[in-house]
């Protein structure tokens, strides 16, 4: 009896350490990221990192401005496309389609949401950059937009989903036709939880870095309009990470900092905004 | 057998047995002919079937539901009582693979034949569990108007209160009618909930056990209401107590496995049912 109690305790102690020492590997992981990322590139963070241009190799003072700028406006054109087409299709999901036709969206959005982004790539390169004659920001938006509906559509559909079915009687049963309480009390109802899976979608597809290769290519300089090629946060660090050079290097930490901390800004706002203001009882 | 739920049609046995052999029996269609005995029919429900996939929930319900009285309908839990209330209304219809079957009149007109929006107007819900909007108590009140085209320029703040007051609840929220509904206790809340429904001007109230949440002062203040509100509306209300019935309908119809068994004056149906089945439950034989 004893031996039996001191092999469960045994047991016991072993489950309850495996289980702390992966839960410590997971939060442990970010940290570790976040200050490799510091001690490798914090010291070519500067103020002129974030106004100037790439400089020639050997020179110093180059910065990533660019680049982020690029960046901003491809995630921009992939929210502009992405985020509206998303959020009308998970509102269809969750509000209108039979068990079926719904069944299968959600099915296709999953696999879409699972395809690997180089293949995302391609098909944005296939699609717009040879016909076009040339890489741009807007097949880069286009790529990236595509990764962006099924995210958002997903989480449009869940969040709505957790409007109760109560609230959605109590419109309908005022007068309001189907789409009037949709729109005027179930979205504002689920409109935090909507508004973060945006914010967590754009966060996301900000750091995908295949889809651009194939599309934005790369620019030393100011992209001249949205038909040309253009700098990315994501591709900088692919470039300068695999270039022979020991100042690049530098730079390429330096940039993934940067690119970490606004995924994190991200991140922490989403949690923000679900924190704030009204919120639906269970 | 059939059952008819016209009040005049339902007079007790003991009334017909005493007249006199040589005088006709008065039928229903004579007795419907002479208003000033009847009182007059606001809701009629006829042959009503209701199926729930291919489930049949409701089984050839008729009811008559008098204009400006309380009706109750009592019964066990899944006895289909709530079900035929939401069919009242049609919000049944947004349920998916559903089907109803018969005639359900309001003033006469078909409800089925009528657009779905203007029904739900003219007859108002309250659910049950209190179920306001995630807005401020003003724009809970101003939203029925709103979507249905009721507001007037600058009338807003006067439906607010007006509604407010009908349903006693002005005086304990006039001083914070742009916070969250969700400030608001569960008894209140749920008379906001009444508010919401009546500031569109419904003819009909439907309550489905507008109480079942709520403690018991909550529940005689909202009890206290339905006496006030039948002066303006016809009202309909699931409950569960049969207490609950006995304090507030005029009426009340008893269901059982899908079937009306069985409706009449709320005393009668307490005191001298008609039907084993109703004694049975009134009596807490079962149930």
């Amino acid at each position: 009896m004893t031996s039996r109690n001191a092999r469960r305790n045994a047991v016991n102690n072993v489950m309850l350490s495996l289980t702390a020492v992966c839960a410590f590997l997971t939060v442990s992981t970010l940290f570790l990221i976040l200050a490799y990322l510091v001690y490798n590139g914090g010291k070519s963070i500067n103020p002129q990192f974030f106004t100037n241009l790439p400089v020639g190799q050997g020179e110093t003072g180059g910065g990533i401005a660019n680049a982020i700028v690029g960046s901003a406006e491809i995630v921009a054109l992939a929210s502009v496309f992405g985020l509206p087409v998303g959020f009308l299709a998970g509102v269809y999901l969750s509000e209108f389609s039979g068990k079926v036709l719904g069944f299968l969206i959600r099915y296709t959005a999953d696999l879409l949401n699972g395809v690997p982004s180089i293949v995302i790539g391609i098909f944005a390169w296939a699609l717009l950059v040879v016909p076009m004659h040339g890489y741009s920001t807007i097949a880069a938006g286009f790529a990236l937009s595509l990764m962006l509906v099924p995210i958002t559509a997903r989480a449009t559909e869940q969040f709505l989903q957790e409007v109760p079915r109560t609230m959605r009687e109590g419109a309908l049963a005022l007068g309001a036709s189907k789409w009037r309480s949709i729109a005027t009390v179930i979205v504002p109802a689920a409109r935090k939880g909507i508004m973060t899976g945006m914010i967590l979608g754009v966060a996301r597809i900000s750091g995908e870095t295949a889809p651009l290769l194939f599309t934005a290519l790369g620019n030393q300089f100011w992209n001249s309009g949205l038909t040309q090629p253009t700098a990315s946060l994501p591709v900088v660090i692919f470039n300068y990470a695999t270039a022979p050079y020991e100042d690049w290097h530098r730079q390429a930490w330096a940039a993934g900092l940067v690119l970490l901390g606004l995924v994190l800004i991200a991140n922490i706002s989403a949690r923000l905004i679900v924190s704030r203001g009204m919120s639906i009882p269970k | 057998m059939s059952i008819s739920m016209n009040p005049d049609t339902m007079s007790p046995q003991p009334t017909q047995s005493h007249m006199p052999t040589a005088r006709p029996v008065v039928t229903a269609a004579e007795s419907a002919a002479q208003p000033t005995l009847a009182p007059s029919v606001k809701m009629k429900a006829t042959n009503v079937d209701f199926y729930y996939g291919s489930f049949q929930a409701l089984h050839g319900i008729n009811l008559d539901f008098a204009a400006n009285k309380v009706t109750a309908l009592i019964g066990p839990s899944g006895c289909g009582k709530s079900t035929f209330l939401r069919n009242l209304n049609r919000i049944n219809e947004t349920l998916r693979d559903t089907r109803l079957e018969g005639d359900i009149t309001l003033d006469g007109e078909n409800i089925l034949d009528k657009d779905v929006t203007e029904i739900r107007r003219r007859i108002g819900m309250v659910f049950q569990r209190p179920n306001p909007f995630p807005k401020s108590i003003f724009e809970n009140i101003v939203y029925g108007p709103k979507i249905n085209g009721m507001l007037r320029h600058g009338n807003a703040a006067e439906v607010v209160e007006q509604s407010l007051r009908r349903a006693a609840l002005w005086d304990e929220v006039k001083d914070k009618l742009h916070e969250s509904a969700y400030a608001l206790s569960g008894g209140q809340q749920q008379r906001l909930c009444i508010a919401r429904a009546l500031a569109v001007n419904p003819e009909v109230l439907l309550l489905d056990e507008p109480c079942s949440a709520l403690d018991p002062i909550a529940t005689a203040k909202i009890e206290d209401l339905l006496f006030v509100l039948k002066q303006s509306c016809t009202i309909v209300i699931v409950t569960h107590s049969m207490q609950q019935a006995a304090r507030v309908a005029d009426s009340t119809g008893f269901f059982l496995l899908g079937k009306l068994i069985e409706h009449d004056k709320t005393d009668i149906i307490f005191k001298n049912p008609a039907k084993k089945e109703t004694e049975d439950y009134i009596t807490g034989r079962f149930g």
